[in-house]
């Protein structure tokens, strides 16, 4: 019935038709709701049904499992703060007021200018916002002001992406361009010492405690993994973010070499700062508090921002997880250093693609000069 | 009747297009992307930035009109050594008429007013016209071009210090009640980032006004 309805009104926004200058704007609603019925006319192509609005969706999905926990959380943290008891139901309804928002603002402003670009410049849209989108609200703490939440938003689509020529031309990560558009420009709203814990009531976060050395108020390694910690609404599960990665590889979407060195990287700094004294938290506790694994699961693996090259994923996400522990460790302004040293790896992927292409090059015009002396 | 044709002949469409080209067309920031580092470092606030743009005016507009006159005289050889000995004088003599009439201000350019002797498009109008041109037309076109860096100097300034501190010219103009209700003050502006992304942006909107300019 709903095929027979877009069938009716197609034609009205076919080039020259009534709403002909809608044209993108009606594509993006037909492919959602259906697979498109173009198909390629020459040459060969690959038959297969992983196009960019599946890609999105698995990411989505894999979301799904840290939205839902980071929800029952800003409540659970509302009410254990106050010293109230509450039932599951009352907890999860209270974080879905402070979440839902922050998610709606976030849609609305960037998928509006989304939108508008297409229109105006004819080319389709496209989903890469499905992601970013909700990205953003579980990046940011659930007490952020709905209207620096919209400003961010804007600033990150019109600056991060349609800059550059819109989904997939972008250097940076949308979502944590936004992250730290706020952190720069609002920083006494983002992290520290005196997060939202409840309305009211702030306290500061695990990364904190490690930075000014009050490693008794750290809260147990069982916490840290399961989540009942304050901060960000989406990050502070390991759980559910491992629950994601594992969607993530099994589906095939995210690399598992950038995650595995991401993790190396990190884990290889944590020992180097623990020898020299300059840390008194343990591996553990570093991995599982502060962004570094939803970063390292959602953001890192971006395939638009990180490294293109088997080699070059490698170097870039070792990288990666060296730059966010030193971030971590030795800058005591930066509590967090996942989000810079992910914008920071974002600014030279393209350069170690190039490196390693090259590297490549060279190897096998050895080869080929070596196979030609011997002939 | 003397006088006045002479008036018409230095004040012609063609001197007085002189003036105006780097407004728009020809701006030295926007389109020949000169001067950009000054551009990052005095934009905090409307105050500095106006002060600069008239110390850059008035260096390039007299730098052209010396080396205009003395453009038959100079050894091409050593043309660079005259080219900054002429501008390093005047920027002297502005940085001391600073200190003398506006201290304030000049603490705050602090280094950025001896800094217009490396200003890339002083030495760049005495290159590309005071040497081949007559003083009359060099003055214009150094005048010119100072006003056209100086218009976007400002244009940089007012929004930084409006989204930055909400204040223009030091005085408050975010009224009180928006700070009530959970407004704040964006520090992004204040940092040097933000004065390159609105020039971008003010680039952009140049661009998109006047296609002709779009490289291919």
């Amino acid at each position: 019935m709903l095929r027979n309805f877009i069938d009716k009104i197609k034609p009205n926004f076919e080039k020259g038709g009534k709403w002909g200058f809608l044209h993108s704007t009606f594509e993006a609603f037909e492919t959602f709701l259906f697979v498109p019925n173009e198909v390629t006319r020459k040459g060969s192509h690959v038959r297969d049904a992983m196009d960019m609005k599946r890609t999105m969706i698995v990411v989505v999905l894999a979301l799904i499992p840290c939205l839902l926990f980071g929800t029952y959380n800003v409540g659970r943290m509302h009410f254990g703060a106050l010293g109230e008891a509450a039932g599951f139901w009352r907890m999860f309804g209270f974080g879905a007021l402070k979440v839902l928002p922050m998610l709606v603002v976030s849609y609305v402003v960037g998928l509006g200018i989304e939108f508008i670009f297409a229109q105006v410049r004819g080319h389709q849209v496209n989903e890469g916002f499905l992601v970013s989108g909700l990205l953003i609200p579980m990046i940011c703490p659930p007490d952020v002001p709905l209207w620096m939440l919209a400003v961010a938003t804007a600033f990150a689509v019109l600056i991060g992406k349609e800059v550059f020529g819109g989904t997939g031309m972008n250097i940076w990560n949308p979502a944590l361009l936004a992250r730290a558009f706020l952190f720069f420009a609002y920083p006494s709203q983002m992290s520290g010492d005196s997060v939202w814990v409840a309305d009211a009531v702030s306290g500061p976060t695990a990364l904190s405690m490690f930075a000014s050395g009050n490693m008794e108020a750290v809260p147990s390694i069982g916490d840290l993994f399961w989540g009942f910690v304050p901060g960000s609404v989406g990050e502070t599960s390991a759980f559910c973010i491992l629950l994601g990665a594992f969607i993530l590889l099994w589906t095939g979407i995210g690399s598992f070499r950038i995650m595995f060195s991401v993790l190396v990287g990190g884990i290889l700094m944590i020992w180097t700062a623990r020898l020299t004294g300059a840390t008194d938290a343990t591996v553990g506790q570093h991995l599982l508090s502060g962004g570094f694994l939803f970063g390292m699961v959602f953001m890192a693996t971006d395939p638009v921002t990180s490294a293109q090259t088997r080699c070059g994923k490698l170097i870039y996400g070792f990288l990666l997880g060296v730059m966010a522990m030193l971030i971590r460790i030795c800058n005591p302004a930066y509590p967090e250093g996942m989000m810079l040293a992910i914008l920071l790896m974002n600014t030279f992927a393209p350069l170690i693609d190039y490196g390693v292409v090259n590297q490549n090059i060279r190897r096998r015009r050895k080869r080929q000069l070596k196979a030609e002396a011997c002939r | 009747m003397k006088l006045s044709s002479c008036m018409k002949e230095w004040f012609s469409a063609k001197n007085m297009k002189l003036v105006t080209r780097p407004f728009g067309s020809d701006n030295p920031i926007t389109v020949q992307v000169l001067g950009i580092c000054s551009a990052l470092a005095v934009t905090v606030k409307l105050q500095p930035a106006i002060v600069m743009a008239l110390s850059v005016t008035v260096v390039t507009a007299l730098s052209n009109l010396i080396i205009s006159a003395l453009r038959n005289t100079i050894p091409p050889r050593v043309r660079i050594i005259v080219q900054l000995t002429v501008i390093a004088t005047l920027v002297i003599l502005v940085d001391q008429v600073l200190k003398a009439v506006a201290y304030e201000v000049s603490k705050q350019l602090s280094v950025f007013v001896g800094l217009i002797i490396t200003n890339c498009i002083v030495m760049g109008r005495l290159e590309a016209y005071a040497m081949a041109n007559k003083p009359w037309p060099s003055f214009l076109d150094g005048l010119g071009n100072g006003i056209g860096y100086g218009m976007i100097l400002v244009i940089v300034a007012f929004v930084r210090e409006l989204f930055g501190s909400g204040t223009l010219f030091g005085f408050r103009v975010v009224p009180e009640s928006f700070y009530a209700a959970g407004y704040s003050n964006n520090g992004l502006f204040i940092l040097p980032p933000m004065a390159l992304i609105v020039l971008g942006i003010i680039i952009w909107i140049h661009r998109s006004l006047h296609r002709d300019l779009i490289e291919k």
